[in-house]
């Protein structure tokens, strides 16, 4: 049984409170980061331990850190990413809410090492429970000095504040995040430049999602040895999966990278929901390409899962099972990126509604011959050819639900009829 | 006419933007010309951005919502738990809701459905005003409609 790191303190009693923290070793980390490392080492530390992003990309943590600018004379800014709303996706609320000290000392360790002196919560609107638990928080860690001036003696001085984002997927995205921040509407910037090096108020930024800030503790505390030793050679650190769909036990849990899907689905999620059999996964989130039942031994890390045909995403597996609608479920995904589709660029803003308007008619029966090469040429369309990677997000999901499920659009549109039904 | 030139724009004011509309709503009910008007007036921004902004986000409601916001969750995951449309169609039938009718005539509730709530665990999810209530049936959602029409 993997020993639990991220989610080691989620279910004590009381938790989410600084003194239940601090018994359980919380803030050591910055102690030691502060007094016996500079910032340098810190950087060095990171990217020796392999931590990749766990909000989508999998960029390595290390390499960001490293391409902040240097000079004490700019200012620089740290964000933290908790717009959380990947479809499937519940793993950064826990940690908010379970341990939101956690997620401050990875930020003021990550912030020290980058030399930032200003840091930002960007917090999906909807979650009332994590505002108010990192608002508490904050105001704790700079009553005990792990924030403010002169943070543990050390000279280092950092302010942290939450933003409450409004209702918007897309400022998940991290340029669309930080015009949100800005006080704008949250549409994407174009990239390059990235962040680190125009960001915020056009000065460089370091963008982190959560899960990915909460590994930086255990890194200090415990070496970048002992973190890369975890998971696969290129994928490595414990990640945490959220289970949904039909299983029996939907939640989240954290294992290696690397950990097989049917160990997760089958060893801790509690198997198929009912016994019946699975029709379908979806890996990494509502944006990754499907697999297939027959691909349930693949290893959950970035590498595997690309050669997969599909991507690790957010970790978020959702579980298919026979007798659901595949033209239903697509729908389902297109509504959504119709939904969230900023309205920016033309491709993305015609594409993914046309999109939910041929499936929303195929499944009420008015399916007609030339719609799946019409779907097909939308993707075409689409892919690649989008200002921000929403578009992409959109085609991934059709692509794979057209190449897996052919035969049942063809059923909906030839004979009228859903096999699923 | 004079010619409104564009007014210039302080960056740490305008950041407030999102967090001023928030209090604007709660004092007014809702984002109201007059809201909006107000929080322009305040920031130093023209309320035409202001209104921009504010139509690109879900959470600001530009009309007063009802005393019940009932959101249901139409994501995957609730889908493939029997949330999403059948927890609507309970629900507009205990309310006694007409097809495309978003709130009860007597202006207590209102209906809408949403994307993804991350709460996927607890599938199928819908949302009371701030609260989320998770593992939703038929039985439970009526025993909390009728527990709120008796306020």
């Amino acid at each position: 049984m993997f020993e639990r790191i991220l989610l080691r303190n989620v279910d004590t009693i009381g938790s989410e409170k600084i003194d239940v923290y601090l018994a359980s070793g919380g803030y050591q980390a910055l102690r030691r980061a502060l007094t016996e490392c500079k910032p340098a080492d810190l950087i060095e530390m990171v990217q020796k331990s392999g931590l990749r992003g766990r909000g989508g990309a999998g960029f390595p943590a290390g390499v960001k850190w490293g391409f902040m600018p240097k000079s004490p004379d700019v200012t620089k800014y740290v964000c933290i990413n908790a717009d959380e709303g990947e479809p499937g996706t519940f793993k950064d609320r826990e940690l908010m809410e379970k341990d939101p000290h956690q997620v401050i000392e990875g930020t003021i360790i990550a912030s020290y090492a980058v030399d930032a002196h200003r840091a930002f919560v960007y917090i999906r609107g909807e979650f009332f429970t994590s505002v108010k638990r990192l608002i508490k928080a904050i105001a704790d860690a700079y009553e005990r000095g792990f924030l403010g001036k002169d943070i543990l003696g050390s000279g280092f001085d950092l302010d942290l504040s939450v933003h409450r984002g409004a209702g918007a997927y897309i400022c998940g995205e991290e340029t669309a995040l930080l015009e949100s921040l800005e006080g704008k509407r949250g549409e994407p910037r174009k990239k390059p430049p990235y962040p680190a090096q125009v960001g915020l108020f056009r000065q460089p930024t370091l963008v982190h999602n959560v899960e990915t800030l909460c590994n930086v503790p255990h890194i200090v505390n415990r070496g970048a040895e002992w973190y890369a030793n975890i998971g696969t050679p290129k994928s490595t650190g414990p990640k945490i999966f959220c289970v949904s769909g039909h299983v029996n036990r939907p939640g989240n849990y954290e294992l290696p990278l690397g950990t097989p899907l049917r160990e997760i689905i089958h060893d801790y999620a509690g198997g198929p929901k009912n016994g019946k059999p699975i029709k379908a996964i979806i890996p990494g989130g509502s944006s990754t390409p499907m697999l297939t039942p027959a691909q349930i031994d693949t290893p959950m890390d970035f590498e595997s899962l690309i050669a997969a045909g599909s991507m690790l995403g957010t970790g978020a597996i959702i579980v298919i099972g026979e007798g659901t609608c595949m033209v239903d479920v697509a729908r389902r995904t297109a509504r959504f990126f119709a939904h969230e589709s900023c309205g920016y660029c033309t491709p993305c803003r015609v594409g993914t509604h046309h999109m939910r308007d041929i499936l929303q008619r195929i499944e009420e029966g008015g399916g007609e011959a030339g719609d799946i090469e019409l779907l097909e040429k939308l993707c075409d369309g689409m892919q690649g050819r989008t200002f921000c990677p929403l578009g992409d997000a959109a085609v991934a999901p059709m692509r794979s639900s057209l190449q897996l499920f052919r035969t049942e659009y063809e059923q909906h549109i030839l004979e009228k009829k859903c096999p699923a039904a | 006419m004079p010619v409104r030139t564009k007014l210039p724009e302080d960056p740490a004011k305008r950041s407030m933007l999102l967090t001023a509309l928030y209090i604007a709503q709660e004092q007014y009910g809702h984002l109201s010309k007059e809201a909006i008007e107000r929080v322009a007036q305040r920031l130093g921004v023209l309320p035409k951005e202001v209104y921009s902004t504010a139509s690109f986000y879900t959470l600001y409601n530009t009309e007063r919502p009802a005393r019940y916001h009932i959101q249901v969750c139409e994501g995957l995951s609730c889908h493939l738990n029997d949330g999403a449309e059948s927890l609507v169609d309970h629900i507009r039938c205990k309310l006694k809701l007409k097809e495309e009718q978003a709130r009860t005539e007597d202006g207590r509730f209102s209906l809408e459905t949403v994307q993804c709530l991350a709460a996927c665990d607890t599938a199928p999810n819908i949302r009371i005003n701030d609260e989320l209530y998770g593992q939703m049936t038929p039985e439970k959602t009526a025993a909390l409609l009728e527990k709120l029409m008796k306020e």
